[in-house]
């Protein structure tokens, strides 16, 4: 396992990454979130950033999508540094991240297929109404829910508006896909469902992933590799079993 | 020192709606323009409220008739009511009481709306997905209101008036034509334009009000409550501030 005191394997070093984030630092007033915090995934890898509520976890992968400025530090996707870019760079960029929210952040206004037609007309990008169509099926199709097309989001169960917005995410075959809690306040079958999902569409569309979570066993079915965020830092990192098997009192905490 | 903080308050937030403003202005209003969800918005916010406004105007209309008569008899000058009407209706009462209504209709449905789409970061997915949330949301809703205002004043006033007329029939008999011939009569350019032109300015502030508050609104129910009550208080205010620049403004350019 990897920590500030940690090792890195053979093919960290040797791969490329397309997420590199380095010594970056955010604070809110006083409260400093994240301080010094650096993390690498690379080309089709789940990387699971574990860290208690409120420990900085969505600040992190807010930052990574322009949501949120950091206050220093670098942010690489596809070798970009985003908090650089001007708006219509960050649009460019962010046509290639696909971005699951906690709590779904479907347009209630809107059908389904209105909630998943909205990132394909909106990324500059010119479909057909054919195509749209297509996609729009493709990606309900991907989780099983085809027959809600024409269904407003209050009609939907919590695991249902999960699935939507996983499909709205993956609409536009993102290459990059940051989970924000993918599995909270689900029942453990659905939360597994999900599991399962992300895994499958990662195999199908090739995608990197991060995905912040305090669900230990999201981590372990999902988990290609594990961070820890702990005041503000990486505390450490590592394979799911190393951490299972860590005597390190701060990372035991998650399995008890 | 409470008093001092309340100051503080007021000048923080007053600069924030003006800052608020200026966006509008420097972002909302360059393409890409949001035509069809500003149509949707002319829809919703001006067709839909026009049961309201319409039968608020009727019983305005009808109730200030009634309550003028005894006067007017008292004087001898009955034979003016209809004059006396149409000049209170069209100068002042329409447009300030429909723009009441409307804020009272819209400011908090607009507060409440993009307060809550804050809150559930529907906000943030707009964002995420290319669309510039201030543009589709915000410049769309505050044209909607600013060109819609007007319109809903010009019918609110035809419903008036016919409810003057039917408010003067109840004790004594006067033609149609005759009605509204004395009403038109006895109305100038002065009359017309000044209280038109305001209801845009009316109309604006119940927009930048309502965008303003749900835009900022603060986490939870509670906060969305809250933005939707202060966007009815403080647009219904700023249409009484307006209306008082607009009668001084009016007066010191003659056209009363």
């Amino acid at each position: 396992m990897k920590t500030e005191k940690h090792f890195i394997t053979a093919d960290e070093k040797t791969e490329t990454p397309v997420i590199i984030i380095d010594h970056l630092y955010k604070k809110f007033g006083k409260n400093v979130v994240l301080k010094d915090f650096s993390l690498t995934v690379k080309k089709e890898e789940n990387v699971v950033v574990l860290g208690k509520s409120g420990s900085g976890k969505s600040v992190l992968i807010k930052c990574i999508i322009g949501l949120l400025k950091p206050d220093s530090g670098r942010i690489e996707v596809f070798g970009k540094n985003t908090p650089e870019l001007d708006h219509d760079e960050l649009d460019k960029i962010r046509a290639k991240i696909g971005f699951l929210f906690q709590g779904n952040a479907l347009y209630d206004s809107m059908t389904v297929r209105e909630n998943l037609e909205f990132p394909l007309r909106r990324h500059w990008i010119d479909f057909s109404q054919k195509e749209v169509d297509a996609l729009v099926i493709e990606a309900l199709e991907n989780v099983n829910l085809a027959h809600t097309v024409d269904m407003m989001p209050e009609e939907l169960s919590g695991g249902m508006l999960k699935r939507v917005a996983l499909a709205r995410t993956m609409i536009l075959k993102p290459d990059v896909i940051l989970y924000d809690e993918p599995t909270t306040g689900l029942d453990p079958v659905t939360a597994r469902e999900i599991d399962s999902l992300i895994l499958k569409l990662q195999k199908k569309y090739h995608t990197s992933s991060i995905i912040i979570t305090h669900d230990m066993n999201c981590v372990k079915n999902t988990a290609d590799r594990v961070a820890l965020l702990l005041d503000g830092k990486c505390y450490a990192q590592g394979k799911y079993e190393e951490f299972e098997q860590s005597a390190d009192k701060n990372i035991k905490q998650f399995f008890e | 020192m409470a008093i001092i903080t309340s100051i503080k308050v007021f000048f923080g937030e007053t600069g924030n709606i003006a800052r608020f403003t200026g966006r509008f202005f420097s972002t909302g209003l360059k393409p890409r323009f949001e035509i069809r969800e500003l149509l949707s918005q002319c829809y919703i916010i001006g067709y839909k409220s026009l049961p309201l406004i319409a039968l608020t105007g009727f019983i305005m209309g009808l109730v200030l008739t009634m309550q003028l008569r005894p006067s007017l008899v008292d004087y001898g000058v009955e034979s003016q009511l209809p004059v006396m009407v149409g000049i209170a209706i069209v100068r002042e009462i329409g447009p300030v009481i429909t723009a009441l209504i409307f804020a009272g209709k819209i400011a908090s449905s607009i507060g409440a709306e993009l307060g809550s789409m804050k809150v559930t970061e529907q906000i943030d997915a707009m964002e995420v997905s290319g669309t510039n949330p201030f543009k589709y949301l915000v410049a769309t809703r505050v044209l909607a209101t600013t060109l819609m205002l007007p319109v809903l004043t010009v019918m609110g006033d035809a419903i008036s008036l016919f409810g003057a007329y039917l408010g003067v029939n109840i004790k004594s008999v006067t033609s149609f034509k005759l009605f509204f011939t004395q009403v038109f009569h006895s109305l100038s350019f002065g009359d017309v334009s000044p209280a038109f032109l305001k209801t845009f300015f009316f109309g604006f502030a119940v927009g930048v009000i309502g965008c303003y508050k749900g835009y900022n609104s603060s986490k939870g129910t509670r906060g969305v409550g809250s933005s939707a009550n202060s966007a009815v208080v403080l647009s219904s205010v700023l249409i009484f501030i307006i209306d008082l620049l607009a009668v001084q403004l009016t007066d010191l350019l003659g056209l009363n």
